[in-house]
């Protein structure tokens, strides 16, 4: 999936009555990278939600495309990751289990026990690859959303609040995967946070109501 | 091909969850045993004819399948993985993968009622074991169908646990009425052509309610 571009045209997501935002336009190509700012309730994780298509917009399109082809959802969702606090893994599983089933389910295909592995350790999961997700820390299971994500190499990865509960160490892995998405692919990343969000090459501010897009 | 491995991916991730927390199979098999004892002492002073059997037999099947199988979605729901499920398989292996599911569960809980039947009431002769079979095999799967797209829309809704009986008596009327009376022909012995039309009503209804559901699923799945 080479070149891929994610474009957004006249979107608008409300809920109810209430809009969230509206008219929003702009594209991330790879090797690329997007901030998403705004305050508590600016509608962030509604627009990573609906980019990701687990959402739907009420008004507008996301396309992609790759290689100048439009890329449909099935074969997107096979090469893309996503960490957020509202999506969890199955605690009734291991670390190692969630990464086989859920590797499966994604893509088909059982990733292999050196691929498995060597994500785990890029997290510093290794250790506790056996144990129940049940028995995780807040940031060990964020820790092994991070590992999910970057199991098969996304094209194109979200992360929303991306260092919720996570200690230094943990921030340094997020860093390292930042860095290395926004080298091949693209990487969409949300947050209130202005350290954050300067990860970023380019930045959308959400302000309630309307939107104000500065490069 | 892909979305074939993809979808036994699914399933067996459920029934591997399932072994582990024993969720609906342990309500299942706690709710058929303590109706069939209920039924036992009720009917015990006077045997009943088989066709009230026959009958009660479905009524087990149905308030036991009513009250394990919503748990497909629900559970996805209360873990917050359902997102996660969203993100990583598409609509078309979700439903076909909970459907499995439901209909090995379903099967499995039919088997066991049909065992205890037979063990306790002496009056509950199969005397057509084909009638039987297919209608036990076909109802069970009519079931598993009408609660996985049910259980999918209730998951989304707030009041779960009302909406749920109260959304699938109307939905498998049909389903129940045909069953019970199949059922009484093979009580009653009556050759399989007899009961070709009822059988015929339940493929039909597994179709629709499979093609119907299928449909509707991208609807309800996504917000
Ligand atoms: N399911 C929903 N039903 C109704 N309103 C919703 C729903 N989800 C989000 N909203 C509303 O949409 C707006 C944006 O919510 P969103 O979660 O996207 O904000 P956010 O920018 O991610 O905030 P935070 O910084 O707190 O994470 C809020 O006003 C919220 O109330
Ligand atoms: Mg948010």
């Amino acid at each position: 999936m080479n070149d891929l571009i994610l474009s957004v045209h006249g979107l608008a997501r409300s809920f109810n009555r209430r809009l969230v935002f509206k008219d929003l336009d702009f594209s991330v190509a790879a090797p690329g990278s997007l901030a998403i700012t705004g305050k508590n309730g600016a509608g962030k994780s509604t627009l990573v939600k609906i980019l990701a298509g687990i959402a739907s917009p009420t008004k507008g399109r996301v396309t992609y495309t790759a290689d100048g082809k439009a890329v449909d959802a099935d074969a997107l969702r096979e090469r893309m990751g996503f960490v957020a606090p509202y999506l969890n893994l199955y605690e009734e599983f291991t670390a190692w289990e969630n990464l086989a089933i859920l590797g499966r389910i994604r893509t088909g295909t059982v990733p292999s026990a050196e691929q498995i592995g060597d994500t785990l350790r890029r997290v510093d999961l290794w250790q506790r690859r056996d144990d129940l997700v049940a028995g995780f820390s807040s940031g060990m299971k964020q820790r092994l959303k991070y590992a999910m994500a970057i199991l098969d190499a996304p094209a194109i990865l979200f992360l929303d609040e991306p260092t919720a509960n996570l200690d230094a160490d943990g921030i340094a892995i997020v860093e390292t995967v930042v860095r290395d998405q926004q080298r091949h692919g693209i990487l969409i990343l949300a947050t209130n946070d202005e350290s954050e969000a300067s990860w970023c090459r380019e930045r959308i501010h959400l302000a309630g109501r309307g939107t104000d897009a500065r490069p | 091909m892909n979305a074939l491995t993809q979808t036994a991916a699914l399933v067996a991730k459920d029934v591997r969850s399932e072994l582990r927390t024993r969720y609906a199979l342990n309500a299942l098999l706690m709710f058929v045993i303590t109706s069939v004892a209920t039924i036992l002492f009720a009917l015990r002073e006077d045997p009943a004819s088989p066709e009230v059997l026959g009958g009660m037999f479905w009524v087990v099947v149905f308030f036991s399948a009513m009250s394990g199988l919503s748990r497909i979605f629900v559970s996805e729901e209360e873990k917050g993985t359902a997102l996660t499920l969203q993100l990583i398989a598409r609509p078309t292996v979700v439903y076909f993968g909970k459907l499995l599911f439901n209909c090995g569960l379903t099967l499995i809980l039919t088997t066991a009622i049909t065992v205890l039947y037979v063990l306790i009431f002496p009056q509950f002769t199969v005397q057509s074991v084909p009638i039987f079979a297919a209608t036990v095999v076909l109802g069970s799967l009519g079931f598993a169908s009408a609660a996985t797209i049910i259980a999918a829309i209730i998951a989304k809704a707030n009041t779960r646990g009302t909406l749920y009986p109260v959304l699938s008596f109307p939905i498998l009327i049909p389903l129940l009425m045909t069953v019970m009376k199949s059922t009484a022909r093979a009580l009653a012995g009556e050759p399989l052509v007899s009961a070709l039309g009822e059988l015929q009503v339940l493929v039909s209804y597994v179709l629709i309610m499979t093609g119907g559901s299928f449909l509707l699923f991208d609807y309800v799945w996504k917000d």
